[in-house]
């Protein structure tokens, strides 16, 4: 699958405005499917906007998206896994609490089990996977901005999505579990899917990324597959 | 792990279990909201301390915008949780309906405010010494359309207030005007019950027919508020 | 166009002037009320006026949030047809009317809401339709107020009381609050989409009224009020001028919607081009 060189995600002239703030000027794009693409800019450069316009949380204000061969963007979410700044989880409830509840929000059944003692293997999983203890019984208020990150992660990969929009996953990570997610999402690609990562930490991309994907004041500048030293302007 | 294009069911049933059991481990809505509606209760029979006979004409309009100001506060923090971590953006990007959503909050809503009435009715029947001359039973149908009429409203408009600079203060200023029949329905239902000189069915007809023409209204326009960015 | 609004104004004043003689000078006095009488033909013609602005913006409001969708879009327009059609029909076929009720009214009114209906849809485009539902809600207010106060004016002096909570006022108050609460939300919503929340809420508004109006009929039917304004036949020459007076109150709406309406475009073409300018000219980065 992962030879498989369709465009999964087309972007034609979109542009995003809020008001007189432009966040995306006209970003024309092509993506492949079964690659790792970073996204590298300033603040402002409009990356997070990106990120939510193909996760179908903001509408471009001109231009057409298409995911997956279809411009209706509802069709397809199923397929999409989304990873924002701020966690997206219940403070209030446990790590499975959250992941069993998201689970249903995808139609996904068999991760509700009440029975504490018998172990929910997709939403286990998962969180293994980040490094996180699915036993852990703490309210998510109590995690470190790290485990949140992590538990975050998770919740994307639940409905074993495609196209994963991860948005800035390596913040306040420590390096050994940064590394460790880096591990994984260089698996997940190998599985076949599309991963798209904004972040600041580039060097942790390094060998990893497929393409390296510069962004400034709302336009793609650049794209290459090695990361250089210096960003072009 | 299953996973289908098709839309997920039972969303409506997990998200109000969810926010039961949040609201029943932290409590601390659930209490505050409780000692307020006893509070309310408390200052309104300070305020009209009527007779046992007059107590039954003004009852039923007492009681209700007792209910009203609790029910206020009540949706005030409907969206609260969600908010913290915008959690609702996780939502919008899964393939829910955005109507089980709704639902679910209003169901977890009505609920709330029905536990909250249930708390404030045996204080002012004692603080108003009040009996019902009418049929009593008819109350219950009352209560449970006239509360559902203000929590469906009072639902999409607290989600609509997200959108907006003093949220707090324009869930009341676009829920009242809109309520205002219902409201009407619920105290003349109320005080005809008590009194028993007229009959309430034309006052539960009303309701109902309310009821019905709001929730279908909230129903097909939510997904519109929900998305608005 | 723009001639027309100059002659516009001018038939605005003329008629205005006009009716105010009429009005305070040439109508007869009432018998029993007496020269205070003379503030129903503020009273009245202000009503009729706030609730046509009203009924556009209703009307608006649907397209804003039907148009953009087609299926909505087809389904509504034959709904529209169909309550023109099935009101030609109710004039003729239900007998009898309730009190006071003209067949040719009630057609007339089936199909006037059909007509401005499709005359909106043609002349306005979709974003212009919220530039007009804005419009038609700040007027409608101001008409609303006018009413709202000149109806205790006239009742206090006639029959003793500042307010009452008959049908036509209480309905009437009850639409101020709703399109107040509207313009409140369109000031205080930060979304990029404030047209659509407001359409939204124009939409329970348009379905809160007739519910309104009925819960006070079954009230008032339960404990009579006192009915200001009183129903009945009316005088022809009080008729004449009443009409008068509305035409003059349809012309002023028609002038100052139509001042708005061209402040609201130009205000709204002056921020995309200003977004435009933000687009194409290079950003420094922060």
């Amino acid at each position: 699958m992962h030879l498989d060189a369709s465009p999964v995600v087309t972007l034609t002239s979109v542009f995003k405005q809020f008001g007189r703030f432009a966040a995306l000027r006209g970003v024309t794009a092509e993506f492949t499917s079964g690659r790792l693409y970073a996204i590298l800019g300033d603040n402002g450069a409009g990356k997070t906007t990106l990120l939510r316009v193909l996760a179908g949380l903001a509408q471009p204000t001109r231009g057409t998206v298409s995911i997956l061969g279809t411009t209706k963007l509802r069709s397809v979410c199923h397929e999409l896994g989304y990873m924002a700044h701020p966690s997206l989880l219940y403070d209030e409830m446990s790590g499975m609490e959250n992941l069993r509840y998201f689970a249903r929000l995808y139609g996904i059944s068999d991760l509700t089990n009440n029975d504490p003692t018998q172990k929910d293997e997709g939403g286990a999983a998962n969180m293994t996977a980040v490094g996180l203890d699915p036993a852990l019984a703490r309210p998510v208020a109590q995690y470190s901005q790290g485990m949140r990150q992590r538990l975050s992660l998770a919740r994307a990969l639940l409905n074993d999505p495609k196209l994963l929009l991860l948005d800035e996953p390596f913040s306040n990570v420590d390096s050994g579990s940064a590394r460790e997610m880096v591990l994984l999402l260089s698996r997940l690609r190998s599985a076949g899917k599309t991963i798209f990562v904004v972040t600041h930490q580039a060097l942790l991309l390094e060998g990893t990324a497929d393409e390296f994907v510069w962004m400034e004041a709302g336009q793609i500048t650049n794209r290459a597959r090695e990361l250089r030293p210096v960003e072009t302007r | 792990m299953s996973k289908s294009s098709a839309v997920p069911s039972g969303v409506t049933g997990a998200t109000l279990a969810k926010d039961l059991r949040l609201e029943w481990r932290s409590k601390d809505a659930l209490n505050s909201m409780l000692f307020f509606s006893l509070l309310v209760v408390v200052v309104f029979s300070f305020s009209f301390d009527p007779n046992a006979e007059e107590s039954r004409q003004i009852a039923g309009g007492l009681v209700w915008v007792a209910f009203l100001f609790a029910a206020v506060v009540a949706l005030n923090q409907t969206w609260a949780r969600e908010l913290r971590n915008h959690v609702l953006d996780a939502y919008r990007v899964s393939p829910a309906p955005a109507n089980s959503l709704f639902l679910a909050k209003a169901s977890g809503n009505f609920i709330f405010v029905a536990v909250l009435e249930i708390l404030m009715t045996p204080l002012f029947i004692m603080f108003y010494k009040l009996r019902a001359l009418g049929p009593a039973w008819q109350l219950i149908p009352v209560a449970a359309l006239g509360t559902w009429a203000l929590v469906v409203n009072g639902t999409f408009f607290a989600a609509m207030s997200l959108r907006t600079r003093s949220r707090e203060i324009m869930l009341p200023l676009l829920l009242f005007p809109v309520s205002i029949p219902a409201l009407l329905a619920m105290v003349n239902a109320t005080t005809a019950i008590l009194t028993g000189e007229l009959s309430a069915k034309f006052w539960i007809v009303l309701l109902s027919t309310y009821d019905v023409v709001f929730t279908i209204a909230c129903l097909l326009l939510f997904e519109l508020v929900l998305n608005a960015e | 166009m723009k001639r027309v609004f100059p002659i516009l104004a001018l038939l605005t004043a003329v008629l205005l002037s006009c009716a105010l003689y009429e009005a305070l000078v040439a109508a007869p006095t009432e018998q029993t009320m007496g020269n205070v009488q003379r503030i129903f033909y503020y009273h009245v013609p202000s009503a009729w006026t706030a609730f046509l602005l009203f009924f556009i913006n209703f009307v608006c409001s649907i397209q804003y949030l039907v148009r953009p969708n087609p299926v909505a879009d087809k389904l509504t327009n034959w709904t529209v047809i169909a309550i023109g059609i099935a009101a030609c029909i109710a004039a003729f076929v239900i007998r009898p009317l309730p009190e006071g009720i003209e067949p040719s009214s009630v057609a007339t009114t089936g199909l006037a809401i059909a007509g401005f209906y499709f005359l909106i849809r043609k002349c306005f485009s979709q974003p212009r339709t919220d530039a007009l539902a804005v419009v038609t809600a700040e007027v409608g207010v101001v008409f609303c107020t006018v009413v709202l106060v000149t109806g205790p004016l006239w009742a206090r002096p006639v029959w003793g009381i500042w307010w009452t909570w008959d049908v036509r006022l209480t309905s009437t108050l009850v639409l101020w609050l709703i399109y107040v609460s509207y313009l409140m939300l369109r000031r205080f919503s930060t979304s990029g989409q404030t047209p659509v929340l407001a359409a939204a809420l124009a939409v329970f508004g348009a379905l809160d009224v007739p519910l309104v109006y009925f819960s006070i009929w079954i009230f008032r039917t339960q404990h009579p009020q006192p009915v200001i304004g009183g129903g009945g036949s009316i005088d022809p020459r009080m008729l004449h001028v009443l009409l008068i007076n509305w035409l003059a109150f349809l012309c002023f709406a028609a002038l100052v919607c139509w001042s708005r309406y061209r402040l609201e475009i130009l205000q709204r073409e002056v921020e995309e081009t200003q977004a435009l300018e933000a687009l194409l000219e290079p950003r420094s980065s922060r």
